[in-house]
């Protein structure tokens, strides 16, 4: 085991856990502050890396695929909020989830009939398809800058949540909204804001998973779980949690699968390693959950609520 | 304090199982075999959700994740099967004790969290088993493993569609008689009052956690029942039984049917598989290519009648008799 | 001989003081009102009783045991039991029901999955009876959502009594109520005095005054007097402090 393949890993673990990270702050977000399960993201993560598979495949121009994603999924967000999601705020988690399960259902087959089964393709942007020098290390460019890219999302919505007045509403929202409605603030505005921001932050992240991703319908199921593993072990309602959450099942994931087969054929004899080794990787983030939820039911990080 | 008069809705419910004792009579007189092994199917995620309506209407426990149970009860047999062991009770055994260890362990974590987190929990942990069935390569991994023979339980044939369908009709009245009982009784009560008020209950000197975990894992081996009679059915064992969806159409089911009483599982079992099947093979020679359309991407028609159904219904169909009766006391 | 004695409890909240250095000592059989302004402590330090809350520092001391460890239901399994501020009873059941439940809470057997409790006399005998002591024989079959507030008070003592608690602790029992309504609740105070000891929290000076044996008056989280009700009518700091408000408003 090398230490530039480790750090290599690393850097793809953190990968991962800067896109889980775009996922979970937009899902923390309306989970804390409208107190309702969105299970739809993960479908809203698909629909950003369709749109944007598809504008590129026709313009070859990435910065129209960007706003195709991006806009797309904003759109199309708002939508669902409206016509669905707002109904469902004042009822149980119950039926929040079975709606936006319905939707899954929905959303996974309007992909099916509108693109097909068979996975479509986008490719890296050329300006992006090279390797950058990292301390010696080659690593793709196009997966450094999706970090780079996801680092300045995560300060940006560190600035606007606690240094600006949306954001202090956001805030004071997500630790009582009932208060904040008594204070005569436009709850219903707010709340289409906090969900069209999570739906542009999913689509985000479809559109930058796109290229290393097989674009195809039910491709946001997975992630939507992995979301939700964040979710539990940083912290509900936390974007501390959802950031370091995401860090750390990212880089968990990522260097378990890719070193833990190894470390264990020199631990114990080499046929059982063969077959437990891949079977814990693959479960190791969940182990991690219920390890964390077993000394911290609240998360890592929680909201403190006053 | 019992009312002496039959109300609707128990003869409702008793319609509907006189109705599945019936099924393979009917079956056999039109000559469609094919229904014996549709309702076999049907009952069996009746159970599941009988299942997994103890601890979600009676207790307020939303679990994602109760499909985890089914595989449990499904590998069961397809390990043993594997290793030439074909007797049923060591089948169940064997079922049942993995169940219970598995159900104790996630319990107690699940159950350190409340409300959403309690789902969210759930759902992961079924994630987490079912990856593991994926990479229990010998046992056929992600395509599953065909089991051979069906248990054998002694002189009950159950290679015999029939018998296996009436086996499966017995373990579902019984479970209803016994949940039945157990919902008005001691246990049930506490469970009850925990759903209506949990903290009162704490005051009143239960400790809550012991009974939510003890009707977790009595929901939870029901379900494993419920895996050992699907392996049967199908012959087959696959991870896709432990699929996240399988736990949201099993939840669906009792939302449907009505949280909170016995029979609606049931009925909400029966429903949902039945606008399952209907969709699957829909020929009502509609022009423009609809049928097929229809057949094709059934899965968007019910995910929209799941969103419509759950916006607008708000008891569930069997639910809508209870509040009836509830009314007219 | 007292039953409870505080010693030292200390609750912070942040930066907010809610219990400060408080002592109280609740004598068998007596019943003690505990009184203070709005804001002034008495709910936090009802749920340190009770252990809905863990106190920062201090000690809490029932028959001798030291409690402050322990948790909610297992103080109301040793005999400390409490009412609700806001009516908190089963709104699904009825009267009968709520109360069987609390029966069966303090006979700690509900490992019976078996036998309808609509058929289980040890449930149902003691139930009625309590009922029947809090005056609410005709509402035994009533589902609590539709009963009036007054009687859900009185419900709720019925169920706290259920417990056969040594120590009540009552939160503001009468809160709500009507005149006609808390003079029978004042009666059925008046009757439980002696055989337990009761912790009364409580705005409606009037029955403070009929019932206390003592009263400590609370300001921001301390104790700043405790006697008898005539001691603390003349006491001039509770006065100013607490009965000077009410001065004010007239």
């Amino acid at each position: 085991m090398s230490t530039s393949l480790f750090f290599a890993q690393l850097l793809n673990g953190f990968q991962l856990g800067v896109l889980l990270f775009l996922m979970s702050a937009g899902l923390t977000l309306v989970l804390g502050i409208m107190n309702c399960v969105n299970l739809t993201h993960g479908s809203l993560f698909m629909m950003g890396a369709y749109f944007a598979a598809t504008v590129y495949g026709t313009t070859h121009s990435f910065a129209l695929a960007a706003l195709a994603a991006i806009a797309g999924t904003l759109l199309l967000g708002l939508v669902l909020e409206r016509v669905v999601l707002a109904r469902l705020y004042a009822r149980d988690h119950l039926y929040q989830v079975l709606a936006t399960f319905g939707l899954i259902l929905f959303l996974n087959e309007v992909a099916r009939i509108i693109w097909g089964q068979s996975p479509i393709f986008m490719n890296v942007p050329d300006a992006l398809s090279g390797t950058i020098d990292l301390l010696g290390l080659p690593y793709p460019s196009y997966r450094f800058a999706i970090i780079a890219v996801g680092l300045c999302v995560g300060l940006a919505l560190y600035v606007v949540i606690h240094r600006t007045r949306v954001g202090m509403l956001i805030r004071a929202g997500a630790s009582d909204s009932a208060m904040v409605s008594a204070l005569g603030v436009n709850i219903k505005l707010i709340n289409a804001l906090v969900f069209g921001v999570g739906a542009a932050l999913a689509g985000l992240a479809g559109l930058m998973a796109g290229p290393i991703l097989s674009v195809q319908p039910g491709m946001g199921d997975p992630i939507l779980i992995l979301t939700l593993v964040v979710l539990v072990t940083g912290g509900i309602g936390s974007i501390r949690g959802a950031f370091y959450g995401a860090l750390i099942v990212g880089v968990v994931d990522t260097i378990g699968r890719a070193f833990l087969p190894t470390l264990l054929r020199e631990v114990v004899d080499r046929s059982i390693a063969q077959a437990a080794g891949p079977a814990i990787a693959s479960i190791l983030i969940y182990l991690l959950m219920a390890v964390v939820l077993a000394i911290r039911p609240e998360g890592l990080f929680p909201v403190k609520h006053g | 304090m019992a009312d002496r008069r039959v109300t609707l809705r128990q003869g409702v419910a008793a319609a509907i199982l006189v109705g599945l004792g019936l099924v393979p009579v009917i079956a056999w007189a039109t000559g469609q075999a094919f229904y014996v092994t549709l309702v076999s199917r049907m009952m069996i995620f009746a159970l599941a959700a009988v299942a997994l309506n103890l601890i979600l209407g009676y207790g307020s426990l939303v679990s994602l994740g109760h499909a985890l149970y089914i595989g449990v009860g499904a590998y069961a047999v397809g390990i043993c099967s594997y290793y030439g062991i074909t007797n049923g009770f060591v089948h169940l055994a064997v079922a049942l004790g993995a169940g219970l260890v598995i159900a104790v362990l996630t319990g107690l974590v699940c159950l350190r969290a409340s409300g959403v987190g309690f789902i969210m929990i759930t759902l992961a942990f079924a994630q987490m088993f079912y990856f593991l069935a994926i990479s229990l390569k010998q046992y056929g991994g992600d395509d599953g493993y065909a089991v051979p023979a069906r248990s054998a339980f002694g002189a009950l044939n159950l290679a015999d569609n029939t018998v296996l369908y009436y086996v499966i009709l017995a373990v579902l009245a019984l479970v209803l008689l016994l949940f039945h009982r157990l919902v008005h009784a001691r246990f049930g009560m506490v469970l009850r009052g925990c759903k209506s008020n949990e903290r009162r209950m704490r005051a009143l000197g239960f400790p809550t956690l012991t009974y939510k975990l003890i009707a977790y894992v009595v929901s939870a081996l029901v379900c494993v029942l419920a895996g050992v009679l699907l392996a049967n059915l199908t012959r087959f064992v696959a991870p896709s039984y432990m699929q996240w969806t399988v736990s949201g159409d099993i939840l669906l089911m009792v939302v449907l049917g009505g949280v909170g009483t016995l029979m609606g599982p049931v009925a909400g079992a029966v429903v949902w598989l039945s606008l399952e099947e209907l969709l699957t093979s829909f020929d009502l020679g509609l022009p423009w290519g609809i049928d097929e359309f229809v057949r094709n991407h059934w899965l968007a028609v019910l995910g929209l009648f799941v969103v419509v159904v759950t916006l607008a219904l708000k008891q569930g169909l069997y639910g809508v008799l209870v509040e009836r009766d509830e009314a007219r006391r | 001989m007292s039953v409870l004695a505080v010693t030292g409890l200390v609750k912070r909240f942040g930066g907010l003081i809610a219990t400060d250095h408080l002592d109280l000592e609740v004598r068998e059989g007596e019943i003690h009102a505990v009184i203070g302004p709005n804001g002034a402590g008495k709910t936090t330090l009802i749920n340190q009783l009770s252990g809905e809350l863990v106190p920062d520092a201090g000690a809490i001391v029932f028959n001798g045991v030291d409690v402050t460890g322990e948790p909610v239901h297992r103080r109301a399994r040793l005999g400390i039991a409490r009412s609700y501020q806001i009516t908190s009873v089963f709104m699904e059941f009825t009267a009968l029901q709520n109360v069987m439940l609390a029966v069966q809470g303090e006979s700690g057997r509900s490992m019976s999955f078996w036998r309808p409790v609509a058929q289980d006399r040890r449930l149902i005998e003691p139930a009625a009876q309590l009922l029947h002591d809090v005056g609410l024989d005709d509402a035994r079959d009533t589902r609590v959502a539709a009963m009036a507030h007054g009687a859900r008070r009185q419900l709720e003592i019925a169920m706290t009594l259920a417990l056969r608690p040594k120590v009540l602790l009552l939160d503001e029992p009468m809160a709500g109520m009507s005149h006609h309504e808390s003079e029978a609740v004042v009666a059925l105070l008046q009757r439980l005095r002696g055989e337990y000891s009761i912790v009364l929290v409580e705005h409606d000076m009037d029955a403070v005054f009929a019932l206390a044996d003592r009263i400590t008056v609370m300001v921001y989280g301390k104790p700043i007097a405790c006697g008898t009700p005539d001691e603390i009518r003349g006491h001039p700091e509770v006065r100013s402090a607490y009965l000077g408000d009410q001065e004010e408003a007239i």
